[in-house]
Parts: C-alpha cells; sequence; structure tokens
C-alpha cells in the first residue's frame, strides 16, 4: 500500500512540535499556538473556498466557539478544558447548520455580505453586553483536562498547546480524507458550475450546506483553542477585520491542500509578529501588498510554489 | 411626542450622512461592478485631509466660512489624486476578473490605504470641530439641533438629485446606461468604456472623500473610522440592491430611521439593529430592495 505523502508530512510536522516545542522559548510556543489556532480555521475557510464561496464573516464562527467555551466558567462555574471545546464544537455546529439553511440559497458578494451582517450582528450585541467586559472581553479559566488539574502547574501550558497539535493534527488528516472522498470532490465541481452538479444527479445546496457546517465547526474549534491558550477574549474577534484576515491567510495559502492553510497561518503569524516589533505602523501595508502580488502573479497562492518545485524535481 | 420627531429628526440626519457614505460606493459597484472596500479607507483620506487643511486654515485666523469652501477642496483634491491612482495604476488590469476576486483587491488596498494613513498622519486623533457649530442651531419643541444637519441633508439631496438627474437627462447618463447594460456592445458602439470607468472610479471616490470631509467636524479622526464606516456603506448598499440610485436612498432611510429609534428606546441594540436590518432584508430579497433580474448563465 502506497502510504500518503500529505499524511506523513503533517505527522511528522506533529511529531516535531511536540517532541520540539518545550526547548523552545515561550514566545515561540506562543507562535506556534496562534498559527495552529488560524490554521485551523483557515482549513475550513479553504473548504468553503474551494466550493466556490468566500466568506467575509467567518469572525463570527471564530469568537462564537470562543465564547462559548470562555462562557462556561462564568455561567455554569465549568473549567474543564475537554468541555469547553466540546461546547465549542456544539454551539458552532448548531448555529452554522441554521444560518446555512439561508446562506446555501447565496453565492459570491450576496453570500460574502450576508455572513458579513451576521458576524456583525454578534458584534454588536457582545460590545453591549456588559455582564462579558462589552469592548474589553474577560478572561478565560481552564483550570482541568480529563479531570486531571492542571491550572498552574509547570506543563499546564504545554499540555494545552499538545492538545492544540494534536485537534490540528485530527482536523487536517479528516480533511484530507475528505477532500478525496466522492462528496469532497464536488466542491470543485460547484466552484466551476453547479449546474451541471445538478445535471449528474448530486444536490449543490447539501454539499454547501455540509461544507459550511464544516468550515463553521473548524472556525468554533479555533475560537475555542485560541481563547484557552492566549486566556483572553474580545468581541473583536467578531468583527469583519478578523474575518478578512482569515480570507487573507486563505488566498495567500491556496487551496492545493490541506497542509497550505497550516504554512500560511505559521508565515502570517511570523510576519505579524516580527512587524509589530519593528514597525508596527506598516504591518498592513506589507499584507495588503503581498496580498495584490498573490492576485496578480500567484492565483493559486503559496501552495502553488511547492507543487511547481515537486514539479520540476520529479 | 417629542421623541418621535426626535426620532424622526435624528433618522433623517443619520440617513442623509448614510446616503453620502453609500452613493459612491453604489455608483462605482452599479457602473463597474467592484465592491470597493477601498471606499473606507477614501472616507479616512478625506476626513483626514479636511481636518489638516481646514484645521490650518483656523489657525491663520482667516474667515471662518471659508473652512467650509477648504473641505470640499480637500475632497476633491483627494478624489482626483487617489481615484485616478487607483484606477489606471491597480484597478484596471483587474477587470474581467471574478467579483469576488476584485472583493479582495480592494481589500488589499484598503489594507495599504489604512497604514498609509498612519504614516502621513500619525495615530494621534485630530479635531476639526469649528465647522460643526458655526452655522448656528435651529429648535424643535425642546430639542436643539446644529444647522450644520441641515447642510448635511441638502447635500445628500443635491449629490443624490444630481446624480439621478445626469443619468436620466443627459448624454453621459445615457452612455453610463449603455456601459451598465451591456460592456462590449457599448464599446462596439464606439463608447469609450475605459474613459468611463476612469471618469466613475473617480467620482465614486471624491463621493467618498467627501463623505469623509464631512464627516470630520462631527467626530474625532482617528485610525480605525474607515473600517467602521465601510462595513455601515456596505448594508446600506446590499440593503438597497447594489448599484441602485434609488436603492440606496431608501436602505440609508431605513437605516437611519431604525437606528434612532433603537438609539432612543434600547440603546444597547444600537449596531445590532442596523445589521438586523440588512439580514433580515436580505433574506426576504436575496439581492437588496430594487435589484435587477440576471439571466441564468449555463
Amino acid at each position: 500500500m502506497r502510504i500518503d505523502r500529505t499524511i506523513i508530512v503533517l505527522t511528522a510536522a506533529m511529531a516535531a512540535l511536540l517532541a520540539f516545542t518545550p526547548f523552545l522559548p515561550n514566545w515561540a510556543m506562543f507562535l506556534f499556538t496562534v498559527s495552529l489556532c488560524y490554521g485551523v480555521v483557515v482549513l475550513g475557510m479553504m473548504l468553503l473556498v474551494r466550493t466556490g464561496l468566500v466568506s467575509f464573516g467567518h469572525g463570527l464562527y471564530y469568537c462564537l466557539g470562543a465564547y462559548a467555551a470562555g462562557t462556561l466558567e462564568p455561567l455554569f462555574g465549568i473549567t474543564e478544558l475537554a468541555v469547553m471545546i466540546g461546547s465549542a464544537v456544539a454551539v458552532t455546529a448548531i448555529v452554522s447548520a441554521i444560518l446555512a439553511l439561508l446562506l446555501r440559497k447565496y453565492r459570491d458578494i450576496f453570500f460574502a455580505m450576508l455572513s458579513l451582517a451576521f458576524s456583525m450582528i454578534l458584534y454588536g450585541l457582545l460590545v453591549k453586553t456588559s455582564s462579558l467586559g462589552s469592548t474589553d472581553g474577560f478572561n478565560v479559566t481552564v483550570k482541568t483536562l480529563f479531570g486531571l488539574h492542571i491550572a498552574d502547574t509547570a506543563y499546564e501550558r504545554y499540555l494545552i498547546f499538545a492538545l492544540t497539535v494534536l485537534i490540528c493534527w485530527t482536523c487536517a488528516v479528516l480533511m484530507h480524507f475528505y477532500l478525496k472522498s466522492h462528496r469532497g470532490r464536488l466542491a470543485e465541481a460547484i466552484r466551476d458550475n453547479e449546474l451541471r452538479v445538478e445535471y449528474m444527479g448530486a444536490s449543490v445546496a447539501n454539499t454547501i450546506h455540509l461544507h459550511y457546517v464544516m468550515s463553521a465547526v473548524l472556525a468554533g474549534l479555533g475560537g475555542a483553542l485560541m481563547a484557552v491558550s492566549v486566556g483572553h477574549i474580545d468581541p473583536e474577534m467578531a468583527y469583519w477585520t478578523t474575518s478578512g484576515e482569515f480570507v487573507f491567510i486563505t488566498i495567500l495559502s491556496g487551496t492545493g491542500s490541506v497542509l497550505a492553510p497550516f504554512l500560511g497561518a505559521t508565515i502570517f503569524e511570523s510576519i505579524r509578529s516580527f512587524a509589530y516589533e519593528y514597525s508596527p505602523n506598516t504591518w498592513q501595508m506589507a499584507l495588503g501588498i503581498t496580498m495584490l502580488m498573490v492576485i496578480m502573479f500567484l492565483p493559486g497562492g503559496l501552495w502553488s510554489l511547492f507543487k511547481r518545485a515537486s514539479r520540476r524535481v520529479a | 411626542m417629542t421623541t418621535l420627531v426626535a426620532v424622526l429628526v435624528d433618522g433623517l440626519i443619520y440617513s442623509s450622512w448614510l446616503f453620502i457614505m453609500a452613493i459612491g460606493l453604489t455608483l462605482i459597484y452599479g457602473v463597474m461592478k467592484i465592491l470597493n472596500i477601498a471606499h473606507g479607507s477614501l472616507f479616512a483620506l478625506g476626513a483626514y485631509t479636511a481636518a489638516s487643511l481646514a484645521g490650518h486654515w483656523f489657525e491663520q485666523g482667516y474667515l471662518p466660512m471659508g473652512s467650509y469652501a477648504i473641505m470640499l477642496l480637500a475632497a476633491i483634491l483627494v478624489g482626483i489624486v487617489a481615484g485616478p491612482l487607483l484606477e489606471r495604476g491597480l484597478l484596471r488590469f483587474m477587470y474581467g476578473r471574478d467579483e469576488i476576486v476584485l472583493v479582495l483587491v480592494t481589500y488589499a488596498t484598503f489594507l495599504i490605504l489604512e497604514d498609509f494613513i498612519k504614516l502621513v498622519w500619525g495615530v494621534d486623533p485630530y479635531f476639526l470641530y469649528q465647522p460643526y457649530g458655526l452655522l448656528g442651531s435651529f429648535d424643535i419643541g425642546e430639542l436643539t439641533y446644529p444647522n450644520y444637519n441641515l447642510l448635511l441633508l441638502a447635500m445628500s439631496v443635491a449629490i443624490g438629485g444630481i446624480l439621478a438627474w445626469t443619468l436620466t437627462r443627459t448624454r453621459y447618463g445615457k452612455i453610463l446606461i449603455a456601459v451598465i447594460h451591456d460592456r462590449e456592445m457599448a464599446a462596439s458602439q464606439g463608447v469609450n468604456v475605459s474613459l468611463v470607468y476612469f471618469v466613475t472610479f473617480t467620482l465614486g471616490a471624491m463621493l467618498g472623500a467627501l463623505g469623509g470631509a464631512l464627516t470630520a467636524p462631527m467626530i474625532s479622526v482617528q485610525p480605525g473610522i474607515g473600517a467602521e464606516t465601510i462595513v455601515l456603506a456596505f448594508a446600506v448598499v446590499v440593503i438597497g440592491g447594489l448599484g441602485s440610485l434609488p436603492g440606496a436612498a431608501l436602505a440609508a432611510l431605513l437605516v437611519g430611521i431604525v437606528r434612532a429609534a433603537t438609539i432612543h428606546f434600547r440603546p444597547e441594540l444600537d449596531l445590532f439593529s442596523i445589521y438586523f436590518v440588512m439580514a433580515a432584508v436580505l433574506i426576504a430579497r436575496p439581492k437588496g430592495l430594487f435589484s435587477a433580474q440576471e439571466a441564468r448563465k449555463i
């Protein structure tokens, strides 16, 4: 049996992250954590873009996941990490399954704008909810992981990081197999020509619905993981500029492989942390110029560079 | 009773502001099919330019009334510099691409311009409060409103009127409508389509900057105003139906009055109400209130 190269790379990357990160300085672990959280959101965006849909409102699920995880403590006194993650998945799945009933009828700009409206509704509600800290947000507390007390222990940060890595690996592997499945392959067919897909007997609406929910759950996971890793959440997570960042990384990475989102997110986060350090006022400008370059010269995103290189070798 | 009047007056004022913001956006979309996120940056550029030019004007102690002319000049200046630069230097290479790709291109432009503004004007807020109070005020019952609001209302009516008149009654307007309906057919009849695009985009940019210049006296001009404004303008043009002039007017009225009512009765739902209206309208009429039927391509 031929072993899939993507799976090997993913597993190797996971092993390397788990093995070497404890020896890296704190900022590096933080960088990888944030990159993974963004990466898993972009993994979902990638599936949507493959289906031909660009959402300018995925901050909705990113934020919803974070709040679904974070509000468990103030509302119910729950501080178990596994329950927090589970709650994020459940809430985003339910909300997206309902909203998808509407959104699956929309395409192009109208899809982008309606999803933007939904995310801004959440933003508008959260900034006025003073019990959740309005625009300042609030701190998220984690005390246990599978019943094991981890708060304020030496390995707390590492355990959360390891969980993030494992979840991202699982999502990426599942997505990889999904994209090779019958329905997964429909995505690009729908982007190219919906009507023909319908003629051939596949349901465009169902596929879009499923992909929307999948991408929403991934965004919710990313948000929840970010909440527990950083320990703080605020409504800015639902603002349209956050959704814009996700779109940006998706375009930068390209949609060629499940590795691309994580690679793109890591590059994005590295540039961001260095730019914040050295030149905080030109960072968006650099982003904008990069984005224009990618749109003009690399329509397949950074991933197409790898593909080109590997083709040349082979 | 007073509350009701206040809601109507506040709503009308807010509507005229929204309309000025949205009109450039809907014009550019109608003609060029570009949903221009960078419109938010043009708004910010207009506000900053007006704030620094008019601020300088007041510092020099010139005739205070002249500041209105300076604000107008600032908007025109931004329009004729930034408009052609963006259209000739960037957007014209993108014509014919997917609408969503064009959204991404203007999003990239928005990011670039946001930092450009920070580099030129810094991150500290600018205040241009004088023109707001200069015109005196009027009373409705117990409520006092600065007359500046009337100027805003008059501007929005004038801009809307002139644009509607140009579109329906002049040669240029008819050419524009031909280009909107079928770009290639218009070109084959001898219309200089790239000139039409150039003029439209510059005009749209100018309107965005004018919105900013007129808003500058009412707010503190600081980073982030572009991002805030563009999503509001999006809400208005999407509700009205992308590219529709009467749609934008009606949507501005609707959003303005709904927002004024929420602020008076349930202030905590302020932002929520606007996007709620947007989502509700899109759900009921997927392409907005005034939208043209489109043929489905197989």
